[in-house]
């Protein structure tokens, strides 16, 4: 049996600051409806549906109830992830392999401007004895890894801001994003600390968006002659110390090992010169150095120093978040992750207009569940079966 | 289709209220699990979690706060979800990740702690209707049972007395069972006059609130027939997930349950569940919850089941033994853990270790069912010994 | 034999660099409970202090966006109106009102105004409030199914002006509306249902 699982359709309503004119339901249906007529399906084509939420964030327990609909699952097959977009990438693709289905859909969403207070959210989320009474700001979490990455790395507080220079920028050409700007250096080192080093504008702000992606398996794409599919060929998840006591500050551990799984199905001995471009969680701007080395693109201090040197810029030898990642599009929640893979395909497909790189066939989606997790994801994709 | 098995199963004892944290609860039912199968830790390549809503243990993303207590540190994990169907979907869960080829083994926890949510864990359950058309009526969980069993009731002739003898056989079954919370010796008369909650439920129609983990091991063909030499084979998986607008449904029938069962029964061969299924371990959360899905499960004609559970037929020594474990009303409803407990009693009964409460016959095959959300899902799994 | 014993085999760690063999019984064979018996609580142990517990409450807090559909129908609520939609590929009226018909998965743009008034599908007579307090008083919620719309279509309310012991379901129902001042485009316009 061929194992293979390809992307052969994608949607998403772009992501922007608040969305009051719809729904999350009517919100996710756009999605879905573009994602169905990019891969020239109906509904009653897809084997098996995943919907990847929590529900504190959608404010209903439960949440999976209010999942089917939208996404022409009714009577169907459906089930949710309490995972980032990449976890439901994979979920669908373990459904397919097992040749119980031949196609499955997954959605993410974030209609987190419902939400009063996003802070609690994630303050809800840290470990009930041991953490939470402190009474903080969830965020000095981030502070407290910062502080220890660039102590490890030897990187800047400037080689952040770097990040945010060139991901902001990113997102000036990218339609979806709902935060380009064209910054200087000076001015967001200048932004004020929040949990020092950590500064206010290193933070990805929050963003409202869906997005769906409809998988296959290789016999589906031959079958239906896909013209452009693009492979899933590794995947690794990890979940590393869920608590504050005992994880390394300095590195994503789950990313390492992560990327090794994804790297060893892919067959990727030598990831920096056999990928092309990334697309990495960059929630916080020093989160994409870190994820960068950790993904084994650079040895550690090595990210730092190409975002100084403009490697990882659009136009560079290895371009990272041309899409903007969450720093220019928004943090969108689980949706963030699963845009990771929408940019690469659409770079993949060579339709990304604008922003299109050149001559680029396979490329890594990383993605992290945010405070206070250690859960991480890569995928592996390409344009060819082989490359 | 590549197979896959059960190899080991574990649970904690199921009780109102439990020391323990969630973690704790989630570590010994693995422990318990890897015990039973002669396994360590070190032998499990992946994890799966299955934990019913949030609000219970006020924890945001609560399967990261549990990865460490069910053994996940470290290795690939996943917390998949359909509300009170979680218990019978993690397992399938856990299927997919091996039938995949991804994994030659998995540890699949199921954890809940709902005793934590004050002032009582039905309010969490306010949370679970549509926060527009309906909370403002403020809800309780008990209403969509009773509004779907009144339907059940009306549109079939079926009386409360009948019903009622479902709550009899599974607490009295439940006597057998070490985890369980409520264990007792009732008659059909107690059910009828015991407090009104929501008419028709009374109390003795409900299964309790409670605090438990349950845990399986499962491992690809390969690897279980190394691991034991009674592994019990995981025959069919199946579930299905029906329109969140519940209200626009005839809650007389459970169609996602048989259309999840279908799909089990496919893909195990099955063509007659009622002959070649032994014994059925379908979701009680409510006495007439387990009539309403032996008919979803095509175990019976709809409209039949009452009659079965009251000529006896449903016994652990009837025609076929229905929750033989004691169930969620005998053995307690840790959400999630409740419905891993019933794969459980099927590993146990299938492999004829169910000691007291084994079933008679050597049964072969069992079907395991689950249900949840609003009216919504029906989770399946038939296993067997071959 | 129970199922929920197991025996465990011992193994022993020899000197440190040897390799423990797994499956191998080198001790006495351990019987041992399986089923973890934990520390069950009471209310007391909480009251008398006798165990130690920390205690949140969350101030989590939503605003939840209407978007189209259930915004018009909000607005109908709030002068007086139940509106549902109706799907003409698959010929079915139905309220809630939705955007996109489940079934067909095709968008749906026809609005028809239902009648206030309907048939019990189902109901219940609930003692217990939603945090589980008791009530003297029962609450009646029920599906009503409203007139106008496809079978077996109905939306959650409660009844009033009714003996509980009188409701049957397929009983013929009205909606009993607030002041038109007092409406805010709110389900809970709506005060109850009551027999006609």
């Amino acid at each position: 049996m061929d194992r293979r699982v390809a992307v052969i359709g994608i949607g998403t309503t772009g992501f922007r600051a608040a969305s009051p004119e719809v729904s999350y339901r009517e919100m996710i249906y756009e999605a879905a409806v573009k994602a169905y007529s990019d891969a020239g399906l109906a509904p009653d084509q897809i084997g098996s549906f995943i919907a990847c939420s929590e529900d504190i964030s959608e404010g209903t327990s439960i949440f999976d109830e209010y999942c089917p609909d939208q996404i022409g699952g009714a009577r169907r097959p459906v089930h949710s992830v309490s995972g980032d977009g990449l976890h439901g990438i994979i979920t669908a693709a373990m459904n397919i392999q097992t040749g119980l289905f031949e196609t499955a859909l997954v959605e993410c969403h974030s209609k987190v401007s419902n939400c009063i207070d996003p802070v609690e959210i994630m303050n809800y989320a840290l470990d009930p004895i041991y953490n939470r009474p402190l009474g903080e700001h969830p965020e000095f979490i981030a502070g407290l890894e910062m502080r220890r990455y660039l102590y490890e790395s030897k990187a800047q507080p400037k080689d952040c801001a770097a990040v945010v220079q060139k991901n902001r920028a990113h997102a000036l050409k990218n339609p979806w994003a709902a935060y380009p700007a064209n910054l200087e250096l000076e001015e967001i080192q200048d932004s004020p600390a929040t949990f020092d080093p950590l500064r206010e504008i290193d933070r990805a702000h929050h963003a409202d968006g869906a997005s769906v992606v409809i998988l296959a398996s290789a016999d589906w794409v031959k079958k239906n002659r896909v013209k452009n599919p693009v492979w899933v060929k590794g995947m690794g998840w990890i979940s590393e110390d869920p608590g504050l006591e005992m994880r390394p500050w300095g590195r994503s551990i789950a990313t390492q090992k992560a990327a090794k799984m994804a790297y060893k199905q892919a067959g990727i001995r030598s990831p920096r010169s056999e990928i092309d471009f990334a697309e990495v969680d960059d929630t916080y701007s020093y989160k994409e150095l870190q994820h960068l080395e950790d993904l084994w693109f650079f040895p550690l201090g090595g990210a730092a120093k190409a975002v100084r040197s403009g490697l990882t810029r659009s136009d560079g030898k290895f371009p990272v978040n041309v899409s903007g990642g969450c720093l220019g599009m928004g943090n969108a929640a689980e949706a963030s992750g699963l845009q990771r893979v929408l940019e690469i395909v659409t770079q993949l497909r060579g339709e990304a207009g604008v922003r299109q790189l050149k001559r680029v066939r396979q490329a890594v989606a990383q993605s992290w569940r945010g405070i206070p997790t250690t859960s991480c994801a890569v995928a592996v994709l390409s344009k060819g079966v082989n490359s | 289709m590549r197979k896959v098995a059960v190899v080991g199963a574990g649970l904690t004892k199921f009780m109102r209220r439990a020391q323990e944290t969630g973690k704790e609860l989630s570590f010994e039912a693995a422990r318990a699990a890897l015990d039973n199968a002669g396994m360590q830790l070190k032998d499990i390549d992946c994890v799966v979690m299955g934990t019913a809503p949030d609000a219970f243990d006020g924890v945001h993303m609560k399967g990261e706060y549990l990865s460490d207590g069910s053994g996940a540190w470290g290795r690939p994990y996943l917390r998949g979800y359909v509300g009170g169907g979680t218990g019978v979907f993690a397992p399938i869960q856990g299927w997919y990740h091996i039938a995949s080829g991804m994994f030659d083994t998995c540890l699949v926890v199921c954890e809940e702690k709902m005793s934590g949510c004050k002032p009582h864990p039905q309010g969490a359950f306010l949370t679970i209707f549509d926060h527009t058309t309906e909370r403002p009526l403020y809800p309780n969980l008990l209403w969509i049972f009773a509004l779907e069993m009144n339907r059940y009731m009306t549109t079939h002739g079926i009386t409360k007395r009948e019903i009622a003898h479902v709550a009899v056989k599974n607490k009295k079954n439940a006597m057998d069972h070490p985890s369980a919370q409520l264990p007792m010796e009732i008659t059909v008369e107690d059910v009828m006059n015991s407090e009104v909650m929501a008419w028709p439920v009374n109390r003795l129609d409900v299964s309790p609130t409670s605090d438990g983990a349950a845990a399986v091991i499962l491992a690809s063909e390969e690897k279980a027939k190394k691991i034991t030499d009674k592994p019990i084979w995981i025959q069919g998986v199946g579930w299905n997930l029906d329109t969140s607008y519940w209200t626009n449904r005839d809650l007389y029938y459970p169609e996602y349950v048989e259309r999840a069962a279908r799909m089990a029964y496919k893909m195990a061969g099955v063509k007659e569940p009622r002959k070649e299924i032994h014994i059925a371990e379908p979701y009680d959360p409510f006495d007439y919850k387990e009539l309403h899905h032996m008919e979803g499960l095509l175990l019976c004609g709809k409209g039949e089941a009452a009659r079965l559970a009251v000529d006896g037929v449903t016994a652990r020594d009837g025609d076929l033994p229905v929750c033989p474990s004691g169930g969620l009303l005998g053995v307690g409803n840790p959400i999630a853990a409740a419905g891993l407990m019933k794969i459980s009693e099927l590993f146990w009964q299938l492999r004829g270790e169910a000691g007291k409460r084994q079933v008679p016959g050597q049964p072969k095959r069992g079907v395991a069912q689950a249900w949840g959300d609003l009216m919504q899902v029906g989770t399946v799994v038939v296993m067997g010994v071959d | 034999m129970n199922g929920l014993e197991t025996t465990r085999k011992e193994t022993k760690l020899k000197k440190k660099g040897s390799v423990p063999q797994a499956n191998v019984p080198s001790g006495p064979l351990l019987k041992r409970k399986m089923a973890f018996e934990g520390t069950p609580l009471s209310g007391k142990d909480f009251e008398q202090g006798k165990v130690l517990f920390t205690t949140y409450k969350p101030k989590l807090a939503y605003a939840w966006d209407t978007g189209r559909a259930i915004g018009r129908y909000l607005q109908g609520l709030k002068e007086g109106r139940l509106l549902g939609v109706r799907c003409r590929h698959c010929d079915r009226t139905v309220i809630p009102p939705r955007a996109f018909c489940e079934r067909c998965f095709r968008p749906i743009e026809e609005w028809v105004q239902l009648q206030d008034r309907g048939v019990i599908n189902t109901f219940s007579i609930s003692y217990v409030r939603w945090d589980a307090v008791r009530l003297e008083k029962p609450t009646l919620p029920a599906v009503i199914d409203i007139e106008g719309t496809s079978p077996r279509v109905g939306i959650l309310h409660l009844l009033g002006e009714v003996d509980p012991k009188q409701i049957k379901v397929g009983m013929k129902v009205k909606a009993v509306w607030k002041a038109a001042s007092e409406r805010i485009g709110a389900i809970t316009d709506i005060q109850y249902f009551k027999p006609e």
